[in-house]
């Protein structure tokens, strides 16, 4: 007899033994799923129908088992695997005997509505969705129809025209910034973008920062950022060769 | 002329249990006295009479439809007489071929609910997934809100259908979770035992 070859039907998996180890294995069966019990009567009712009780395969079963049993363990209880770690030895069996009382009372709960359910199931009745209630008529107060006319006339006027006049964008030229940023760079070798067009608004930044493209793209300068959102640097790229001319002659 | 004079006064009260048994007529769930009360616009005391009157004339044996007082209300079922009768005609698919898994499911939910799909994997050791969509879909058991704790989780609790189906009338009349078997005692001194002989 082969354990790995062993063929299983459960409830979350059909097939031989081997191909759920493997799945088990590569985590695209979640143990959590699969009746370990359910693995062992298999194997014990393919062991029943031999006569000679086959000692190795017993053994290989044994081992793959309680592998598979100590896997799906952890997996349960993740935390409470470091929790029962923590505990003496007497109060981890505390534990696990509450635990297991606590499941053997659902057992026995489920026990008792099983049996209940033969008895009661000679009950037969009718069961539908609820009837619909009446519906209540809305009362309302009384209105004076000339509240409701003031209220309308209040709706029917035409709300004061919105001016647009601030939504007219003006863009300035390229140009203007790809000088003033020519002559910044004549009297200091490097600046701070952010500073630099702190003061003006949101477009000219804008078109500021297309200079600063444009000059980038021409090779004038450089433009440096330690990372995202972090001040932009930029500098005169003669000046970098010369510091690297300085640094490689020192 | 000598003939007894009988007065045959009409009886409010049995006026009364005529519409109470109209109403469970007509009515798909079981209703309570006070639901009873307001529809027959009459006092909860005297339709608890009325009931009493109802109860008398359908009862098992009696009639072939029977009041029963479940699930936290007053309905009337088919007498286990015609049982055979019914099976033949209509399923029953609430409880048809409920798993064990499903049956210790609810077992949980109803003992245990409002409570969440970890809490009842965490007592069965599995997944607890299918055997909760099957119990959601045999209408058993049905949504109550989230756990605020665990991550949200939605939690569940049993219907008036499981009440009904399990013919219970209420909750209460489960049995004490202290009387099914489970002995700590006994389960404690078993691991001791196995945990001396591995130290032996």
């Amino acid at each position: 007899m082969i354990v790995r070859e062993l063929e299983l039907d459960l409830d979350a998996f059909e097939g031989p033994f081997d191909l759920l180890l493997t799945l088990v294995l590569k985590d695209e069966l979640d143990l959590v799923e699969i009746d370990v019990a359910a693995i062992v009567l298999a194997f014990l009712e393919r062991l029943a129908e031999r006569e000679a009780l086959d000692l190795d395969a017993c053994g290989e079963f044994l081992v793959l088992i309680s592998a598979l049993l100590e896997l799906k363990a952890r997996g349960l209880f993740p935390e409470e695997a470091a929790e029962l770690a923590e505990l003496e030895p007497e109060a981890a069996a505390e534990e696990l005997a509450r635990r297991l009382a606590e499941y053997r009372r659902m057992k026995e709960a489920a026990a008792w509505l099983r049996e209940r359910l033969e008895v009661e199931g000679d009950r037969y009745f009718r069961m539908g969705p609820a009837p619909l209630a009446p519906r209540v008529e809305p009362q309302l107060a009384p209105h004076d129809p000339a509240r409701l006319a003031a209220a309308m006339r209040v709706l029917a006027t035409p709300p004061p025209e919105v001016s647009l006049a601030h939504m007219a964008l003006r863009f300035p030229p390229v140009t203007q910034f790809l000088e003033r940023f020519r002559s910044v760079l004549r009297r200091r070798s490097r600046f701070d973008f952010d500073q630099e067009v702190a003061e003006l608004s949101r477009i000219e930044q804008a078109v500021a920062f297309l200079a600063l493209l444009e000059l980038r793209r021409g090779g004038e300068i450089a433009i440096d950022q330690a990372a995202p959102f972090a001040p932009i640097r930029i500098s005169r790229t003669d000046v970098e060769r010369e510091d690297s001319w300085t640094l490689r002659s020192a | 002329m000598d003939a007894p004079l009988r007065l045959i006064a009409a009886n409010p009260l049995d006026q009364l249990a005529k519409t109470v048994e109209a109403l469970l007529v007509v009515a798909s769930a079981p209703l309570t006295a006070a639901e009873l009360a307001e529809a027959a616009a009459d006092d909860p005391e005297r339709v608890e009479a009325a009931l009493g009157l109802v109860g008398e004339r359908y009862r098992e044996g009696r009639s072939g439809i029977v009041l029963e007082h479940v699930a936290g209300g007053w309905a009337f079922r088919a007498s286990r007489d015609a049982a055979d009768a019914c099976a033949r005609m209509i399923e029953k698919p609430a409880q048809r071929n409920l798993s064990q898994a499903a049956l210790e499911t609810l077992a949980i939910v109803a003992y245990l609910g409002p409570c969440t799909r970890p809490d009842v994997t965490r007592i069965r050791g599995v997944a607890a997934d299918s055997a909760v969509a099957s119990l959601l879909e045999r209408g058993l058991i049905s949504e109550a809100g989230r756990d605020d704790e665990a991550g949200g989780a939605i939690r569940y609790r049993t219907t008036p259908v499981f009440e009904r189906v399990f013919g219970l009338e209420s909750l209460s009349q489960l049995p004490r979770l202290d009387d099914l078997g489970a002995d700590v005692d006994e389960i404690r001194d078993r691991l001791n035992a196995v945990a001396e002989k591995r130290t032996a």
